[in-house]
């Protein structure tokens, strides 16, 4: 990894933690309150692209872990990792991933459709492949309840996920982080 | 220059070239399609030297070539006879660089150790690196700070925490590239006393002319070429002139 | 904004090296779910009060602060459970979770977010083998640590500048922005990391190129 990399990856851990706070939505009844948190996993991947995504997602676990409280709600520390809804946690770093792993697949001829399905299909698919099994296990309820449950937040994570593409597809115009070689930012002055 | 410096220069040897000057030599540099450098050519061997001229005037670009940190893309800049492109590392020994902005070259959560950030890059042992750190903090008022969180620092110590993490590392020279643009009137008195008293040799890229009091010379960029050069009223008069 | 969840008092639960704090810490989480006992739930949980209260000498407000975002959920959890299997049933999940998030909240009440990080390293080092540096991981966790606050506040002053201008609080006015910020940010850092010799070889030895 070149430091330009691990100046990528710290970042956006970094920027994923703090869309942690901005104040979640919280939705009636199985409570995993509504947050932009996902919105970082989702752009993570969309703009830094598999490896470099799914390893932000990573240290943002890390980070969480050595007791950042950092995700929604101000919780943090390693008793999120064995808490109800660590399923989800445990989804994100894969989640961004694959979000990476599709956008550069459809990297040249990118726009909004390519980007949609990168970010529906790891943003909000993946995430919920993994983080109901891992729910359904933690929380020992059956799968049928844990599906049904999850299901209230699928509609505010199409969004998130429309949110996101309409931003990748900005940034891949503006300012190509995957395929970065040979182009720099001018410095100004 | 010589053939076998071309490729790379060993460390024992680059650390005992002794310092001389830094040869920037028909230098032009491009940002893809844009070009923002012209055919410079400047030999700095002065103890300080500023960098003057308007926005977009190459001016940043050219402080950046001094360490490496931008490789030219036509002709070549030579630290001491080190070439930035063969032996990138040993020069960016030799030249600390001070960013603009000490927000993005703090890196490490608390004061100290962020200073000790670029000894522990150079291998430098644990109780040495202690040492060192201890001294610089004392030297830049940051002792107090030593293990507070670096974003509860002020901007004006900032900025000397950033000075104190790139001369801990014991360069030869210090670039800077408008360090008290985003300080108040206060802290750019305190980091113009730094720069002044500093025993290394300086380039100090700026707006602030009132920081090249007592400089050697002053280089004036405009539009990716040098415009003026010499001593420091002659320069600055012709700036300000260019600028009316 | 604080980054810490550590709550320094002298006491020989904090002394305890935090890698041997996490192995027990996987080791119960291990047990509870391969025994799935109320009576070994129900002891686990008075022995990880008695080691966080007691022995390791937190005040009860330092576990609370940890435990009190899970109990809604705890509580929906044991109403899932009424309606679809039994209070038995549903005694035994909560308890293990609220055990096990009380353990977790123990380890990082008293163990420094340096030991963790060295811990976290240390887990690590065997990616040498497929050429990452541990060292690069611990240093990538103390940017990220350096970067959240400094990018909070950023995300604070864009919000001033859109309440000032009359703007709604919508997500996408914060975000883009945002992280056109970081990308100039992370552009700045690599620079600076560069500058400082983060790509310098680590000793011993200095290798030559091209020869």
């Amino acid at each position: 990894m070149k430091t330009r990399d691990l100046a990528y990856v710290a970042l956006f851990a970094a920027l994923v933690a703090v869309l942690g706070l901005v104040p979640p939505v919280p939705v009636a009844g199985f409570p995993v309150p509504i947050t932009a948190q996902t919105l970082g996993v989702m752009l993570a991947g969309s703009v830094l692209g598999a490896r470099r995504g799914g390893l932000a997602l990573l240290v943002f676990l890390a980070v969480v872990a050595v007791g950042a409280p950092v995700l929604s709600g101000g919780r943090g520390g390693l008793s999120v990792f064995a808490g109800p809804t660590a399923g989800f946690l445990y989804s994100w770093p894969v989640a961004a991933f694959v979000v990476g792993a599709l956008t550069q697949l459809t990297w040249r001829r990118f726009n909004l459709a390519w980007s949609l399905l990168a970010n529906l299909a790891g943003g909000v698919v993946v995430i919920y492949a993994i983080a109901i099994p891992l729910t359904t296990f933690f929380a020992d309820v059956s799968l049928a309840t844990s599906f049904t449950s999850s299901m209230t937040f699928v509609p505010g994570d199409i969004v998130k996920g429309v949110l996101a593409s309409v931003v990748a597809v900005a940034v891949h115009k503006a300012y190509p982080v995957i395929e970065l070689p040979a182009r720099r930012r001018p410095v100004t002055g | 220059m010589t053939g076998w410096r071309r490729r790379g220069t060993p460390a024992a040897v680059a650390a005992a070239v002794p310092r001389t000057a830094i040869e920037v030599r028909r230098v032009g540099h491009a940002y893809g399609e844009r070009p923002v450098l012209h055919d410079v050519t400047l030999t700095l061997a002065e103890h300080r030297i500023g960098v003057i001229g308007g926005n977009g005037s190459g001016k940043s670009t050219f402080a950046r070539l001094l360490n490496g940190l931008v490789l030219p893309t036509e002709g070549q800049v030579l630290v001491d006879g080190l070439d930035t492109r063969t032996d990138l590392r040993a020069v960016r020994r030799r030249v600390g660089f001070v960013f603009q902005d000490p927000d993005a070259q703090i890196v490490h959560p608390t004061v100290a150790e962020d200073v000790a950030f670029g000894l522990q890059n150079q291998g430098v042992p644990a109780e040495e690196r202690a040492v060192r750190v201890a001294e610089v903090l004392d030297r830049y008022g940051l002792a107090g700070h030593a293990d507070h969180p670096a974003h509860l620092l002020s901007g004006g110590q900032k900025q000397l925490l950033a000075i104190a993490g790139v001369l801990v590392m014991r360069p030869l020279r210090v670039v800077f590239d408008e360090p008290t643009t985003l300080l108040d009137l206060a802290n750019k008195r305190r980091i113009a006393r730094v720069v002044a008293e500093l025993e290394q040799d300086v380039v100090v890229v700026t707006h602030d002319l009132d920081l090249l009091a007592g400089f050697d010379r002053v280089v004036v960029f405009a539009a990716g070429r040098v415009v003026a050069d010499g001593p420091p009223a002659e320069s600055v008069a012709a700036y300000l002139a260019s600028m009316a | 904004m604080t980054l810490a969840l550590y709550h320094p008092v002298p006491s020989p639960v904090h002394r305890a090296p935090a890698g041997l704090k996490l192995l027990v810490l996987a080791a119960l989480g291990v047990l509870l779910f391969v025994v799935p006992r109320l009576y070994l739930v129900g002891g686990a949980l008075a022995g990880v009060l008695a080691v966080g209260l007691g022995l390791g000498g937190l005040p009860v407000r330092v576990l609370w602060a940890q435990v009190r975002p899970v109990l809604i959920w705890l509580a929906a959890l044991f109403v899932v459970h009424l309606l679809v299997t039994d209070a038995a049933t549903g005694a035994l999940a909560v308890s293990r979770l609220l055990t096990l998030v009380l353990a977790a909240a123990v380890v990082t009440a008293t163990s420094r977010v340096t030991e963790l990080v060295d811990v976290v390293e240390r887990i690590c080092s065997p990616l040498r083998w497929v050429g990452v540096r541990p060292a690069r991981i611990g240093l990538v966790i103390a940017m990220t640590l350096r970067f959240i606050p400094l990018i909070a506040e950023r995300a604070a002053r864009i919000r001033e500048a859109q309440a000032a201008r009359g703007g709604a609080r919508r997500l996408t006015v914060l975000v883009v922005p945002l992280l056109v910020q970081v990308l100039q940010m992370a552009h700045t850092t690599a620079e600076a990391l560069d500058a400082r010799g983060a790509d310098d070889e680590p000793l011993p030895r200095r290798r030559r190129r091209d020869r």
